[in-house]
């Protein structure tokens, strides 16, 4: 536990170290990344004033804190992804990670962390400006800023699970390229990413009742922005928790079956 | 047999799609896929002791790289057994990767941005190195490879040579029992050469490690193994020591003779390989030595007379050379 805890911390020592390094990159890529959720904000803030100042229970001032809280969680949901996967396979870079006597995954966990610290602190200005222009409608209560914490990090662990999951089909085919476009229109349709959940028909929250996604953004963003109880609060980081642990379940499962398959070409 | 690499029948095969060019093998393809098998590495055998420096040598393509990443537990057998240390490498258990370390000339574990230091320290993490020990290991290896001036530096701002000479101080902090080293000398010029194969000299010594070396200078070879394997299309040509390599597939020593003067045919001596002035170079079968050389002093004025056996490159190639005619349809 000591050895795990050393490993963790001194691997996201490392990689804040390196995202430093490219601190300038970094901002460019997080203006670029605003660029989606504020036509997101734009679009639903019109309707709601075209009709008549609501839509669906969000006033613009409600949009405004959801997209914007939206920035920092699809932040902090930015995971190892599958292309990553795929390329590190294909081009056997992978072998390096696998002679360690630790699993990769501790790995890309700790590295995409360390990665998050950075990531806060720079987005700390670029919050306070985007809400100076779009002044959001934010009350939140205690609890639900030390819940916020958790649901964020718990987002992360989600998404990292189901995005090695698909990753890790590379070890089978290596042009899966088209699976993670497919994986992601899903993602974008059930997560509350294009739109918050609430806003979408019946059908498509009942279905998205059933599926991780909504755990990796509408909870956590809805968790700071809406009100919420402390019960539901816990409810919600509970869910979280158990798909973390299903991920983790299907992950170690997976990776049995799929090492096997590795061929380490290339290197 | 209690060997700390022990390797039987081990095997390694791949199945590869084939398809002709052009557009009709294409759509062809679509309907019926045709594979065949490359067998890789195909039922070889060997035992290595502790302490050992083995050669593991090959053309490209023999099955080198193969068979160090199944000794790694990077791939899965097709068939065979093989334990390293008493693991079976593709079990892949923590205890077996703590122990062991495989070197790719062309592969690195090094941070790219950040100074040498920063990944030595990762090393210590991950193989759980108590503090004291890694300060001490680290420090004995910037001493002897030389690193002072390199480590605080980003590891992309060293040169080839110099990044090479790092990733084997990190590769070995944890001291490990077992070294794969595959092409560990590509691409540096010879004084680094030289560094590296001297520092896995003095590391199999000071620790007794075992080293499977895979190289394609045979300087390297010469200079770290008594014992050589050489291997050819996934089979085992050859498993004993260097120089009963060249006693055994070397039908050929060289012969170099200076004379007084240059104008002389020494054709009729054996094959001329070199000329230079008044020293020349014959190529003769190994049977005619004895009456070679006593007839190229009783007929010739003879300054200076050496008998060598042929450097080892060119064993090698004839090896393969043999190996290569082996595998041909007959």
């Amino acid at each position: 536990m000591r050895h795990m805890l050393d490993y963790y911390l001194t691997t996201i020592k490392i990689a804040i170290q390196t995202e430093f390094q490219y601190r300038v990159v970094q901002y460019f890529y997080m203006i670029g990344m605003i660029a989606e959720p504020v036509i997101y904000l734009v679009v639903w803030s019109t309707i709601a004033r075209a009709q008549g100042g609501m839509v669906g229970g969000y006033t613009p001032g409600a949009f405004a804190a959801y997209y914007l809280v939206w920035t920092l969680v699809r932040n902090m949901n930015i995971v190892f992804t599958p292309y990553g996967w795929e390329n590190r396979i294909r081009s056997g870079w992978f072998s390096m990670d696998l002679l360690r006597p630790i699993h990769p995954l501790n790995g890309d966990v700790a590295q995409f962390a360390g990665m998050k610290v950075v990531v806060i602190i720079l987005w700390i200005p670029l919050g306070l400006l985007l809400s100076l222009f779009f002044k959001p409608d934010l009350h939140p209560v205690w609890y639900q800023v030390i819940g916020f914490f958790f649901a964020i990090w718990g987002a992360y662990l989600i998404r990292t699970m189901l995005l090695s999951l698909l990753g890790m089909i590379t070890f089978f085919t290596t042009r899966v390229g088209a699976i993670f476009e497919l994986f992601f229109a899903f993602e974008l349709v059930f997560s509350g990413r294009l739109v918050p959940m609430s806003l979408m028909p019946p059908v498509v929250q009942q279905a998205a009742n059933y599926m991780p996604f909504q755990w990796t953004f509408f909870f956590p963003i809805e968790s700071l922005v809406a009100p919420m109880t402390l019960q539901h609060m816990l409810a919600g980081l509970g869910i979280q928790c158990l798909w973390i642990v299903i991920g983790w379940v299907a992950v170690k499962v997976m990776w049995h079956f799929s090492v096997r398959q590795f061929s380490a070409v290339g290197g | 047999m209690t060997g700390i690499i022990q390797l039987d029948t081990l095997s390694k095969h791949f199945k590869v799609p084939v398809r002709e060019s052009g557009l009709k093998a294409s759509i062809h393809s679509l309907f019926k896929r045709e594979f065949r098998i490359v067998k890789a590495v195909d039922e070889i055998s060997f035992k290595i002791d502790q302490g050992e420096v083995v050669g593991f040598l090959g053309p490209n393509g023999a099955g080198k790289t193969t068979t160090l990443k199944m000794l790694s537990g990077l791939l899965y057998p097709t068939g065979g057994n093989t334990t390293v240390l008493g693991f079976v490498p593709s079990k892949r258990q923590t205890q077996f990767l703590q122990q062991i370390t495989l070197v790719m000339g062309n592969r690195q574990q090094l941070v790219w941005d950040l100074p040498a230091l920063d990944s030595f320290d990762l090393m210590r993490a991950i193989y759980s190195i108590p503090t004291n020990e890694f300060i001490q290991r680290r420090d004995e290896f910037i001493d002897l490879l030389e690193l002072k001036d390199l480590v605080n530096k980003p590891v992309r701002n060293l040169s080839l040579g110099e990044r090479m000479k790092v990733e084997i101080a990190g590769a070995l902090l944890h001291h490990p029992k077992v070294l794969f080293l595959d092409e560990p000398t590509l691409g540096l010029d010879v004084t680094m050469q030289r560094r590296i194969r001297s520092f896995v000299a003095e590391y199999n010594q000071r620790y007794g490690a075992t080293v499977l070396l895979t190289s394609h200078y045979m300087a390297d070879v010469e200079a770290l193994c008594k014992r050589v394997i050489v291997i050819h299309h996934g089979k085992l040509l050859f498993d004993g020591a260097l120089s009963q390599l060249v006693e055994q597939f070397s039908a050929f020593k060289t012969v170099g003779v200076t004379l007084q003067t240059a104008a002389a045919d020494l054709a009729k001596y054996g094959e001329v390989i070199s000329k230079d002035g008044t020293r020349f170079t014959l190529r003769v079968p190994k049977a005619e030595i004895a009456r070679v050389t006593a007839r190229l002093l009783a007929d010739l004025p003879v300054n200076d007379l050496n008998v060598e056996d042929p450097p080892i490159e060119d064993v090698i190639e004839h090896v393969f050379e043999d190996g290569k005619q082996g595998q041909e349809p007959q």
